[in-house]
């Protein structure tokens, strides 16, 4: 059964249809992406999800559980990384844990271990305008992972970095991922990214935002640069991109 | 600071200090209407002792009124943003009685609360709140939506979104608005001893001008001056203190 079901999820604002009939799902530890043209409905998407948009129609089930009945059950990474400057980095780092009523000491004890993974080590104490962007984006991304929520929502997590920082955020996130598995849905603009950590690939149609091609990425485990030039790597990312294009006119 | 960014409106005051002295020499209006500033100077150090005796109740009046000023001003200004209704009753009211005459209001104030430090310290409320206010509320709205989202998402309520939120976004601006209000204050205070007070460097500018001591005028309004620009620099350095990450902008 899977983690995540969203079922026929319809949201429109003043009438105007954003989402319409979106049905898609993500198992227990899959790393899924969602790729779509600008402005198609991906952010609303995740808006219905953490709560703050109710749905027009449509159902979303986490473990079965309709999420109206159990909400909370998501660690939301907004597009911009929303480091709160006023905060030292490790204040926003445990910023969830402490909404959710853990006492500082405890979620900085959780906070901790993780720092050297997230490469933040020794910058505990910064303002986040002291951090580049890269470890701006590694902050945002231990701020979500660390409040022990069952699904990560990303939304372009990397969307704001150079070229180059974005691929070392790519090969890093994909040798943390393999060590934790969380359990991802992650909105991005970036074919090749989609493809190199996905296990699954869903393609939004411009507004209102539908299902129009699901690939299932089959490459082999733990996926490292070899894995772009791969065959199979090359044939999903041309197919990908086509239905993007073709979708687009 | 570099004495460079002082420089310019220290050359300025010189510049106008030395005008009116040579305008005063010239004894056009003759030296008890027009005194020039080396005998401002000089008679007010030499009545420093009862200057100093009266800016000190003004001061009192400025502080006090300033304290009460900001409880009231941020009252209102989380008022306003918690509800929609509130806000809509709340602002026309706040906004009429900033164009109520102070000229009128004063002497009332003071028939209705005595000589006392009540009714100045009413009166410098009732001067210094709106700016306040009005930043905060501005400072509000200029939260981050992802942030708030982000928030929301971590299960954060109403309350805690504004603790947590919006009120560290509204700081810079809450500090433009303090230096508004605080430029009004001392002037405020001296308003309303004008209007009835026992002491103060209100009644003691109106006592110089009874006694045609324009000079003492003059050096009274030096020191409110001086107190003025004291507060607002003090603001400078609350401001500072207050976002200390404000200044970390450049990567280490
Ligand atoms: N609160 C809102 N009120 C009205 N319209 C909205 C609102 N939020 C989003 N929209 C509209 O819904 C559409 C989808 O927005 P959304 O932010 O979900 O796009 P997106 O796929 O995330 O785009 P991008 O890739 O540029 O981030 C847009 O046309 C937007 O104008
Ligand atoms: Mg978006």
């Amino acid at each position: 059964m899977s983690k995540l079901e969203i079922r026929n999820l319809n949201r429109s604002f003043d009438g105007v249809p954003v989402l319409k009939d979106l049905t898609l799902d993500v198992a227990e530890g899959e790393f899924v992406s969602i790729l779509g043209p600008s402005g198609s409905g991906k952010s609303t998407t995740f808006s219905v999800l953490t709560g703050a948009l109710p749905p027009t129609s449509g159902e979303v089930r986490v473990d079965g559980v309709p999420l109206a009945e159990r909400p909370g059950r998501f660690a939301y990474m907004p597009q911009k990384d929303a480091l709160l400057p006023w905060r030292r980095v490790l204040d926003n780092l445990t910023l969830g844990l402490e909404v959710a009523g853990v006492r500082r000491k405890e979620a900085r004890r959780k906070v901790e271990p993780l720092l050297d993974v997230f490469g933040l080590t020794g910058y505990e104490r910064s303002y986040p305008a002291q951090l580049s962007g890269g470890m701006r984006q590694r902050a945002a991304l231990l701020r979500t992972v660390v409040q022990d929520r069952e699904v990560l929502l990303l939304d372009e997590p990397f969307g704001a970095l150079d070229a180059l920082t974005r691929a070392r955020m790519q090969q890093w996130i994909e040798r943390v991922w393999e060590e934790y598995r969380w359990t991802v849905l992650l909105i991005t603009h970036d074919v090749r990214e989609a493809v190199f950590l996905s296990d699954r690939v869903y393609v939004f149609s411009p507004r209102p935002a539908t299902v129009v091609k699901c690939v299932e990425v089959g490459l082999p485990r733990p996926r490292t640069l070899a894995s772009y030039t791969d065959p199979a790597f090359t044939r999903i990312e041309a197919e990908l991109l086509e239905t993007l294009l073709e979708e687009e006119r | 600071m570099r004495p460079g960014r002082w420089l310019p409106s220290l050359a300025l005051v010189a510049l106008l200090v030395a005008a009116w002295q040579l305008y005063a020499a010239s004894g056009a209006l003759g030296d008890d209407v027009l005194p020039g500033p080396s005998r401002v100077l000089s008679q007010g150090w030499e009545h420093r002792a009862t200057l100093l005796d009266n800016a000190l109740p003004t001061l009192r009046a400025t502080l006090a009124g300033f304290a009460l000023s900001l409880t009231v001003g941020f009252a209102l200004s989380v008022l306003i943003d918690l509800s929609g209704v509130l806000r809509r009753a709340l602002m026309p009211v706040l906004i009429v009685s900033q164009t109520l005459p102070l000229i009128a209001i004063a002497p009332l104030v003071v028939l209705w609360f005595g000589f006392d430090l009540l009714p100045k310290v009413l009166l410098v409320a009732f001067v210094t709140f709106f700016p306040i206010t009005v930043a905060l509320v501005e400072g509000y709205g200029a939260t981050d939506r992802d942030s708030q989202a982000l928030l929301r998402s971590m299960g954060a309520g109403r309350w805690r979104i504004f603790r947590t939120l919006r009120v560290p976004t509204a700081l810079p601006y809450f500090f433009a608005g303090l230096r508004i209000a605080i430029t009004y204050a001392v002037v405020g205070a001296i308003f309303a001893e004008y209007a009835g007070a026992t002491e103060g460097l209100g009644i003691y500018m109106q006592n110089a001008k009874n006694s045609f001591r324009t000079d003492l005028v003059l050096a009274a309004v030096g020191v409110s001056a001086a107190l003025t620009l004291a507060l607002f620099a003090l603001t400078y350095a609350v401001e500072r203190l207050a976002t200390p990450w404000a200044r970390k902008g450049e990567r280490t």
